[in-house]
């Protein structure tokens, strides 16, 4: 296990290398793409923007620009180009909205996909259970940010139930944080809800004719230990690894419109507002911070993994 | 006869399907005594995984029918409340699957799979029920039991699944143990062993044994009453002497004839049944195994009832033909068997 988890982190490092050259590589190959004429505004002169590429070292070698940006990253030194301010603290301001966000609704749409998959299969083929199937097929095929706009309008706008978005600090006052996120947390949710009580209501009609769960029958306990027990252990065990891989990709830019049309000002909006502006340093490092997030969820799953299924626990 | 484990009386099941009503068995009655290896031998298709799963209720669905009764000490299973049946489950009547490889939930320990049973049945500690796990499975034979009671089913043989299962169903001392083609989906010496693992069983602890099997090689081993069955029904039933040296329907003659034999010459095909099992959705009028015996006359159309013809007690069958008749046709060759298909 040691060994296994040492083989990831080297992983990780090579892919989260990987994405910073690449990134990098992009917004330095893009047309318009020049920083100097951005930090230098309207009316700057031919000497002025000599000057600013100089002080900024945009007239060094790419390789170097590259090392001398992922330098000021891990130092926090990095300056965005379009409003001078410092990324990585600008950032660290954001994560609790995002991870306010990605928590909660992770933690939402998991509940409501248990439930609903679990009573689906429960009644497969009766009415409800189609009816379900046909809900979800819905939430599947609703955009974010059309639901998330509908919210805005009818429930936050027109009806006034809940805040028309913006984000309170957790511990300034809790009970406003999850007043102003349930609406954000439901748009995000619907498309999971949809997806995972599909797989999970699948999974359980697969697990309920397995030979296993018929000894466990044989042996004389209850019929909902046989469910709980056998059946949804299961039955639960892809479901658990498709939510690490969603909640890492969620934190790492899935939650960008739903922030947006949220006004969340969290990371992922931070992003959007930043690859408008064309302004590298921030999107840069959203993007490494993304992936990290990302790489570590897929390591934390893979671990998870092996010790829900012993099948795969490496000897 | 006087004491009767588990007693079937004319037991119908039926199932609906979106084809139409399958009739999967049709009006089986069975007893067990204390003791006694009872083996229900037949294709697959006959009804006798179902006659035996429906005892302990594995069978109810809402597609399901049943009729007749199955008493286990004055208790019909048959209409027993679910409460009733998860008592008698595992604690009395304990049952060993056909696949041992997907009998046994992946992701939780041997010994924890078997103290389960245990502790479902018996007002134990988790330590006590584990403990007892570990003595279950050196009582059926697996080498190092105190670490192996700690291993996953995966890291465990075909035969040691099934060794395994065994443990589990002995886990609660029941007295009736039905084995469902324990040994089917394991190679041939490791077959011999677990049947000698049931057999020793039945000696230690008197339980009475149903055990399920197409495989007359299995039966001629440890059975004492032999029950064969055919499209649902119970076509011939005696003792394992009589079964095998004096059958009475051609079924069984068939099913003897086809058992390899080393002593046959090597230019003789193996011989089998002809045709196939019948279809339970539309039977055949009368006698079930009509359309594939040479054998069959214009009274073979109304169903035989099951009786002694032979002369012995207790050796019935359901077949029209007399039994002089019987006795000089099942002669093939110098063996017996099903008459139209010895080829040479």
């Amino acid at each position: 296990m040691g060994r296994f988890i040492v083989r990831r982190l080297i992983g990780m490092v090579v892919v989260l290398f990987a994405i910073s050259v690449i990134t990098f590589l992009i917004f330095n190959v893009i047309p318009n793409g020049d920083p100097a004429e951005r930090l230098g505004g309207h009316n700057v002169s031919k000497t002025q923007l000599i000057a600013i590429r100089h002080q900024w070292g945009f007239d060094r070698s790419i390789p170097v620009q590259y090392l001398k940006t992922m330098q000021n990253i891990f130092n926090g030194d990095l300056i965005s180009y379009s409003n001078h301010i410092n990324v990585i603290d600008e950032i660290w301001h954001d994560i609790p909205h995002t991870l306010s966000l990605a928590i909660g609704a992770a933690i939402m749409w998991m509940v409501f996909a248990v439930a609903l998959g679990v009573f689906s299969a429960m009644r497969v083929g009766k009415f409800s259970d189609r009816l379900l199937t046909v809900l979800s097929l819905i939430g599947i095929s609703m955009p974010v940010f059309w639901v998330g706009a509908l919210m805005n309008y009818y429930l936050g706008f027109k009806a006034g139930i809940f805040p028309n978005g913006g984000y309170v600090n957790l511990t300034d006052d809790p009970v406003q944080w999850a007043y102003h996120l349930i609406m954000p947390w439901t748009a995000l949710s619907i498309l999971f809800i949809g997806v995972y009580s599909r797989v999970l209501r699948s999974n359980i009609l697969d697990t309920v004719n397995e030979d296993f769960v018929r000894t466990a029958r044989a042996k004389g306990i209850s019929e909902r230990q046989v469910l709980v027990r056998h059946v949804l252990r299961n039955s639960l065990i892809p479901i658990v690894s498709l939510w690490g891989l969603d909640f890492g990709a969620v934190i790492g830019g899935g939650a960008i419109l739903t922030e947006k049309v949220f006004n969340l000002q969290g990371v992922g909006q931070y992003a959007a507002d930043s690859i408008s502006a064309l302004d590298v340093p921030p999107v840069l490092t959203i993007t490494i911070f993304g992936a990290f997030f990302i790489v570590l969820l897929n390591t934390l799953v893979d671990i998870t993994y092996a010790w829900l299924d012993p099948r795969i626990r490496p000897t | 006869m006087s004491d009767r484990l588990l007693d079937i009386r004319d037991l119908k099941v039926s199932f609906n399907t979106e084809d139409g009503v399958v009739r999967a068995v049709d009006g089986v009655s069975l007893a067990v005594e204390p003791g006694q290896v009872l083996a229900v031998v037949g294709e697959s298709g006959s009804g006798k995984s179902v006659t035996v799963m429906t005892v302990l209720g594995l069978t109810r669905s809402p597609n399901a029918n049943f009729e007749g009764s199955v008493t286990y000490q004055g208790t019909d299973l048959v209409t027993a409340s679910d409460e009733e049946l998860r008592r008698v489950r595992g604690a009395e009547i304990a049952m060993i699957f056909q696949d041992p490889m997907a009998s046994l939930d992946p992701v939780y320990k041997i010994g924890d799979q078997i103290a389960e049973q245990i502790l479902a049945h018996e007002d134990v500690s988790k330590e006590a029920a584990h403990t007892r796990a570990i003595e279950l499975l050196d009582r059926v034979g697996i080498p190092r039991a105190r670490d192996r009671v700690d291993a996953y089913p995966h890291e465990f043989s075909g035969g040691m699944r099934q060794r395994v299962m065994i443990a589990m169903a002995l886990s609660c001392s029941p007295s009736v143990l039905i084995a469902d083609e324990p040994t089917t989906a394991l190679d041939v010496t490791i077959q011999a062993q677990i049947l000698k693992e049931l057999d020793g069983l039945r000696a230690a602890t008197d339980a009475g044994i149903i055990l399920v099997t197409h495989d007359l090689g299995v039966v001629a081993d440890i059975a004492d009453r032999v029950l064969v069955m055919y499209g649902g029904r119970v076509v011939e039933e005696g003792t394992l002497d009589e079964i095998f040296y004096d059958p009475q329907h051609p079924y069984t003659w068939g099913l003897l004839g086809s058992i390899p034999r080393l002593d046959r010459g090597r230019a003789d095909r193996l011989p089998a049944i002809p045709g196939l099992p019948p279809s339970l959705l539309s039977p055949p009028e009368g006698c079930h195994f009509r359309p594939r015996c040479p054998h069959a006359f214009d009274k073979c159309t109304q169903v035989p009832p099951l009786e002694e013809r032979s002369g012995n007690p207790g050796h019935r069958d359901r077949c029209w033909l007399d039994v002089e008749a019987k006795r000089t046709r099942r002669i093939v060759g110098d063996q017996i068997g099903l008459a139209a298909e010895v080829t040479a």
